[in-house]
C-alpha cells in the first residue's frame, strides 16, 4: 500500500497482496477481478473507496483490495455502509454480500436500503448456498437441493432478489455472472455511477458445495432487451425471468436520500438557550 | 470466451492488445499460483508461477518491441473485449485445489489455442505491418500450443471431471 | 406555619383529565418565581386517555429525587388511581383534594390519615362549562401552597395564547375558581422563599441533557430507532444535530442503528445512538464488533423495567449486567452511569470523550427516571471534554491499524487518507488488520484492548465521593440523588457518613475504589434491581467491608432517602 498511486489507475492497483481463502474454482475470484476492473474504469483512487461487508465467503472481499474496508458482523453490512456514506458522501461506498448474509439474516436491511436509496452500490455474490458454514441452504437455494440441514431439500420457494429490490425501491437493478468479468465489471461501474441505491446480483458458483453450478456458464444469457426506467415494465419482465438473464434490468430516476440540512448555528452555546429559565 | 474482440487499426494497436493479452495471462496464472499456495498444492503453485513468469517475459518483450512508453495506457483504451475475456486469460472457475499438472496444462493449452485463433484471424489484415506482426504472433502461439500438447502427452490421463468429489479425503471445514 | 426546603405535590387523573399539564404548569410557575423543582410522571398503558400522575417536588435548591412523603395529592378524579398509590406515599400531615361527587379516593389514602379537602370539581365545571377540571385543580393546589395568583396568570397568558383570548380568560377563571373554593386553607408546611440568586437556571429533562452533552462532546452523527423511554434523546438530536452540521437518520431496527453508527464513526464522525433494554439486547453483537475493530461509538441505554418488554414507562437499573457483561468474548468497553439530570449532560459528554480517546464503545447507563424527569436546576458547570480521536495522517507503509503502542491506542486512518487503507475486522486480526487465528496475535490484541482502558487516566469523574466516616452509602446512576439526600439527613443527625457512587462502571478501578473504602466499617449498597446486580458486580471486582448490607428493589417504585437512612442504621452502628 503505497501512499499515492499514479494515474491512470489499473485494475492491478486495486488488488492487495492478501491471498484469498476462497476455494480455487470459486466464482468470487472473478468478482474480485471484475470489481478491480470496474474501479479502474471509474479511476477512483483506492483510498476514496470503502468496501463494506458482512460474514460469509463473499464478505472476505474487502481485504483482497487496496481500498478501505470493513468486514463487519453477519447481515449488517448495508447498515454499516449507509452510516458511512451518510457522514462521508465524498466516498465511493460499495457493499459486498452473499445470499445468506444479504437475503437471510440481512433481509430487512436489504428492503430498507432499497427504500432509503442512499447513493451506494450493493453487490451480492449469490451461489445459492452457505459456503463458510459448510453448505446449508440459503434463501436462494432451490427447493430440492439435498443438504445436511435440510435432508431431501427445503421444499421452499427460493427468494427472488431482483423482484424484492425492484419492489422495495432500488434505483438500479442488474444481474451479472461472475464467469464473465468484463461484462460484470461494466455493470458494476455503471451501478457505481448511477445515483442512489444500485443493486447488482452476481451469480457466482460455489465449486465446493454446488459443483452442479458448473452448468451456469452455459445457462446464463444476455437479456434480450435493454434496461428500462419504468418500474412496472421491469416488473413484468421479471415475471418471465428464468434467473439467468444478465444485464441491467432497471435504471430509475429517484433522487438519492440526503439527510435534511438546515441553517447552522454559529456557537454551540446557542443550543442551550431552549433550557434557560 | 473471446467474442467481441477488439479491432486492430494499427501496429500500435496490435502491440497494445498483445501486451494486454500477455499481461492478463500473467495475472491469471499469478492468481492461480497464489490460490494453490494458499491451498497447499505446491506442485501446481510452482507450475502456475512458471507460467506467470513466462507470460510476464512475453509481456515485457512486447513492450520493448513496441517501443511505446504509453503502451499500458494505450492497452487500457484499445484492448477491450466487448464480451468475454482476452484469449489467454484462463478460466479460474476451472481450477480446483486438487488439480493436477495435466489439468493446468489443459487450461494453458486452451488459452494458447484461443490466442492462436485471435491472431490467426488477423492474417487477412489490410495493413501490411499488422499482418506481418500478427503472423509472428501466430507462429509464437503455435509453438506454445505445440509445447503444451507435447507436455500433455507425457502426463497421465486423468479420471473423470467430477473425480475431485471422490478424491477429497477430508471434508470441507466450517469457518464462520 | 413551618417552612420547608421542599414541598411535594401529586396530581392524578384519567381519561385526558390533564393531570400532567397541571403538574407541568405548577412546576413552571414555581420556577418563574425562583424555586427549583422536579417533575416526573407515571402513566397507565394507554396511548391516550389513560390514568396519569404528575409527581412534583418544588424546592429552594436543586433536588434529585422524590421525598419520603407527598404533602399534597390532588385527585382530579380517582379512576384507576390505585395503580399509583404506592408511588405516592402519604402521611398524617398530607393533604388530599378530592371531589365529593366523584368516586372515593383509594383506600390507602384514608389509611394514611391524610386530611381530605373537598373540591367539587364536577359541580364547578358543570356550572362553568368553559372551565377545565385540571385548571380548577391547579388553582386549588397553588392556593394551598400559598402561591400568588399572579404567578400562574402570566404563565397561563403565554401558554394559552395560541388557543385565543377566550381560552386564556376561561383558564384564569378556572384557576381562581379552584383557589376560591378552598377558601383560606393552606398546607401545614409551606415552601421556604426562593433564594435570590443571579445564577442561570435551566429547565430540562435528562434525555435532553444527554442530547446536549452528546453534541458538546463532539457527536455529529446519530442513528435512531424509536423506543420508550429513550426516543426523546433522538428527537432532540434530530433538529439539533442538523444545526451543527451533523445528521440523524432513522434506522429500520436497532441492528441497523448500531451498525450505522459504527459505519459513521469509521468514516470519522463521532457517532451515537440511544435505546432501552430491548434495543440494547439487539445491539450487543455489534458492540463487540466495535470493541474488536476499535471503532468508537456511544450507546445511551435509558433503562426501563425488564426483562423483555417489561415496564417501558417506568424506571429500573437492571440493565447493569448486560451493559457490563453482555458482550460475548472478552470485550472491554466503557460503561458510564449519569447520576442526575444535569449529570446526564456531563456523563454523556465524558463518555463521548472517552470513547473517542480510547477507540472503543461506551454505554451510557441512564434510566427512565433520569431520562424523563423534568428538572429545574442551576446551569451545570461547563466541562471541557471533547472527543479527540488519535488519527493517522502521515502514514508509512505498511500501515498497521492495530499497532501495539505503549498506551494501547493506535492511530486510526480515516477513509480518504492515502496509504491508510486497511480493513476493519471483527475477526481476530494482526496489527495490520488481517485475519488470523494464531494464539499470539489473539493474545496481543486482547491485551492491547484491555490495557488501553486500564491505563487511561480517568480523573475525578470516575466516581462521586462525598463526606467521610465509617458509614458509607454506595449506589450508582439515578439513585445517587436519593443516596445523597439520605447522607445529608444522616449527617445533619450527627452521623459520619459518606457517599460512594462510581460514574465509571467499566472498566473497574480497584485501586481507586480501595482508597474510597479506606476507613469504611459499614457499607450499604443501594440499587434498583431485583437480583442485587450492583452488589454482585461490586463483590466480583472489589473487596467490600465485612459489614456490607444491600438495599435493593426492582422498579418501578423508587427507593426513597428515608429507606436508605433506616437501612444504613439498622446495623446499629452510628
Amino acid at each position: 500500500m503505497s501512499a499515492s498511486v499514479p494515474l491512470p489507475l489499473r485494475p492491478h492497483d486495486y488488488k492487495s497482496d492478501v491471498k484469498p481463502v476462497w476455494c480455487p474454482g470459486c466464482g468470487d475470484y472473478h468478482v474480485l477481478i471484475a470489481l478491480t476492473r470496474a474501479l479502474a474504469e471509474l479511476q477512483v483512487p483506492p483510498e476514496r473507496v470503502a468496501l463494506v461487508s458482512g460474514i460469509g465467503c463473499s464478505s472476505r472481499i474487502p481485504a483482497y483490495t487496496t481500498c478501505y474496508g470493513f468486514h463487519g458482523v453477519h447481515g449488517r453490512s448495508l447498515a454499516l455502509g449507509a452510516g458511512l456514506k451518510l457522514v462521508r458522501p465524498d466516498l465511493t461506498v460499495v457493499v459486498a454480500s452473499g445470499d445468506g448474509d444479504g437475503y437471510s439474516i440481512g433481509g430487512n436491511h436489504f428492503l430498507h436500503a432499497c427504500r432509503r436509496n442512499i447513493d451506494m452500490t450493493y453487490l451480492v455474490m449469490d451461489n445459492h448456498i452457505y459456503g463458510m458454514t459448510k453448505g446449508q441452504p440459503s434463501p436462494t437455494t432451490e427447493p430440492d437441493i439435498d443438504t445436511a440441514l435440510a435432508p431431501g431439500g427445503t421444499g421452499l420457494r427460493p427468494f427472488n432478489p431482483l423482484v424484492i429490490a425492484l419492489a422495495s425501491g432500488a434505483n438500479f437493478v442488474a444481474r451479472a455472472f461472475s464467469g464473465n468479468p468484463p461484462e460484470t465489471a461494466g455493470i458494476i461501474a455503471e451501478a457505481v455511477r448511477h445515483p442512489g441505491f444500485s443493486f447488482v446480483e452476481i451469480l457466482s458458483p460455489c465449486v465446493t458445495y454446488r459443483p452442479d453450478q458448473k452448468v451456469w456458464k452455459e445457462r446464463v444469457h444476455r437479456a434480450p432487451v435493454d434496461a428500462t426506467d419504468d418500474a412496472a415494465r421491469a416488473a413484468r419482465r421479471l415475471m418471465t425471468d428464468d434467473g439467468f438473464n444478465l444485464g441491467v434490468l432497471y435504471r430509475g430516476n429517484r433522487r438519492p436520500y440526503r439527510p435534511h440540512g438546515c441553517e447552522q448555528i454559529g456557537e454551540l452555546a446557542e443550543l442551550e438557550k431552549e433550557f434557560e429559565l | 470466451m473471446s467474442d467481441g474482440a477488439p479491432q486492430v487499426f494499427s501496429l500500435a494497436d496490435l502491440y497494445a492488445i498483445a501486451y494486454q493479452i500477455e499481461a492478463d495471462a500473467a495475472e491469471r496464472y499469478t492468481m492461480l499460483a497464489e490460490q494453490m499456495e494458499m491451498h497447499n498444492n505446491p506442485e501446481l503453485a510452482g507450475i502456475f508461477r512458471d507460467l506467470a513468469r513466462v507470460e510476464a517475459i512475453h509481456r515485457d518483450e512486447i513492450a520493448s518491441a513496441a517501443a511505446d512508453p504509453d503502451i499500458v495506457a494505450h492497452a487500457c483504451k484499445v484492448a477491450r473485449w466487448r464480451s468475454g475475456e482476452s484469449p489467454e486469460a484462463v478460466d479460474l472457475s476451472e481450477a480446483h485445489y486438487l488439480m493436477t499438472p495435466r489439468d493446468a496444462l489443459e487450461m494453458a493449452l486452451a488459452g494458447e489455442e484461443r490466442a492462436f485463433d485471435f491472431y490467426n484471424r488477423l492474417s487477412d489484415a489490410v495493413d501490411p505491418d499488422v499482418k506481418r506482426l500478427a503472423a509472428e504472433f501466430v507462429s509464437e502461439e503455435l509453438a506454445h500450443v505445440e509445447l503444451c500438447r507435447s507436455l500433455l502427452r507425457r502426463c497421465p490421463v486423468p479420471a473423470p471431471a467430477d473425480r475431485w468429489i471422490f478424491e477429497d479425503p477430508d471434508l470441507p471445514v466450517s469457518q464462520e | 406555619m413551618a417552612e420547608a426546603p421542599s414541598v411535594s405535590v401529586a396530581f392524578v387523573g384519567s381519561g385526558g383529565a390533564g393531570a400532567l399539564t397541571s403538574g407541568r404548569l405548577l412546576l413552571e410557575a414555581a420556577c418563574k418565581s425562583g424555586w427549583n423543582g422536579l417533575l416526573t410522571r407515571s402513566v397507565g398503558p394507554q396511548i391516550r386517555g389513560g390514568e396519569a400522575a404528575a409527581l412534583l417536588r418544588l424546592a429552594i435548591d436543586s433536588v434529585e429525587c422524590h421525598s419520603n412523603r407527598f404533602d399534597l395529592l390532588v385527585g382530579i378524579d380517582w379512576l384507576n388511581a390505585n395503580r399509583f398509590e404506592t408511588e405516592i406515599p402519604l402521611g398524617p400531615n398530607s393533604v388530599v383534594i378530592s371531589d365529593p361527587n366523584g368516586a372515593a379516593p383509594p383506600a390507602i389514602v384514608a389509611a394514611s390519615g391524610a386530611q381530605i379537602l373537598e373540591l367539587p370539581l364536577k359541580e364547578l365545571t358543570k356550572a362553568n362549562p368553559s372551565w377545565r377540571a385540571n385548571m380548577v385543580a391547579l388553582g386549588a393546589a397553588a392556593s394551598l401552597l400559598g402561591f400568588d395568583e399572579s404567578i400562574l396568570a402570566d404563565l397561563i397568558a403565554t401558554r394559552f395564547e395560541e388557543k385565543g383570548a377566550e381560552a386564556v380568560t376561561a383558564s384564569l377563571e378556572a384557576v381562581r375558581g379552584g383557589a376560591h373554593a378552598l377558601g383560606n386553607h393552606r398546607l401545614g408546611t409551606t415552601l421556604a422563599p426562593p433564594r435570590r440568586t443571579a445564577a442561570r437556571r435551566w429547565l430540562l429533562t435528562g434525555n435532553e441533557a444527554v442530547g446536549l452533552g452528546a453534541i458538546r462532546g463532539g457527536i455529529r452523527f446519530a442513528a435512531a430507532y424509536p423506543i420508550t423511554p429513550a426516543s426523546e434523546i433522538l428527537e432532540w438530536l434530530a433538529p439539533n444535530l442538523a444545526k451543527v452540521g451533523g445528521c440523524l437518520v432513522q434506522a429500520e431496527d436497532e441492528l441497523a442503528s448500531i451498525n450505522m453508527i459504527i459505519g459513521g464513526s469509521y468514516g470519522g464522525a463521532p457517532s451515537l445512538t440511544a435505546t432501552s433494554g430491548p434495543g440494547l439486547s439487539l445491539m450487543v453483537e455489534s458492540l463487540g464488533l466495535a470493541v474488536a475493530a476499535e471503532v468508537p461509538v456511544v450507546v445511551v441505554d435509558v433503562m426501563r423495567g425488564g426483562p423483555s418488554t417489561g415496564i417501558p414507562t417506568k424506571s429500573e437499573q437492571a440493565d447493569l449486567n448486560i451493559a457490563v457483561y453482555g458482550l460475548h468474548g472478552d470485550a472491554p468497553h466503557l460503561v458510564v452511569a449519569p447520576q442526575s439530570v444535569p449529570d446526564c449532560l456531563i456523563a454523556t459528554q465524558w463518555a463521548v470523550y472517552l470513547a473517542e480517546e480510547l477507540q472503543t464503545p461506551a454505554i451510557v447507563l441512564s434510566d427512565q427516571f433520569l431520562g424523563q424527569a423534568l428538572l429545574a436546576c442551576a446551569r451545570p458547570a461547563d466541562v471541557s471534554f471533547i472527543g479527540q480521536r488519535r488519527k493517522a495522517t502521515e502514514i508509512a507503509a505498511p500501515y498497521c491499524r492495530y499497532a501495539l503502542t505503549a498506551d494501547g491506542v493506535s492511530p486510526m486512518a480515516v477513509p480518504g487518507v492515502p496509504g491508510g487503507q486497511y480493513t476493519a475486522d471483527g475477526l481476530t486480526h494482526t496489527v495490520r488488520g488481517l485475519p488470523t487465528s494464531s494464539a499470539g496475535d489473539h493474545d496481543a490484541q486482547l491485551d492491547k484492548r484491555r490495557d488501553k482502558l486500564e491505563r487511561f487516566a480517568y480523573g475525578d469523574l470516575w466516581a462521586t465521593l462525598e463526606g467521610e466516616g465509617p458509614l458509607a452509602v454506595m449506589t450508582f446512576g439515578s439513585l445517587t440523588g436519593a443516596a445523597r439526600e439520605a447522607v445529608g439527613e444522616l449527617t445533619r443527625a450527627g452521623h459520619a457518613v459518606r457517599l460512594i457512587a462510581p460514574r465509571l462502571l467499566s472498566p473497574v478501578r480497584p485501586n481507586d475504589m480501595a482508597a474510597a473504602f479506606q476507613g469504611v466499617r459499614r457499607l450499604l449498597v443501594v440499587e434498583q434491581t431485583h437480583s442485587a446486580q450492583f452488589h454482585r458486580y461490586l463483590k466480583a471486582h472489589y473487596t467490600l467491608p465485612a459489614d456490607t448490607a444491600v438495599l435493593n428493589r426492582a422498579g418501578p417504585l423508587p427507593i426513597r432517602p428515608g429507606e436508605i437512612c433506616r437501612a444504613l442504621l439498622e446495623g446499629g452502628i452510628s
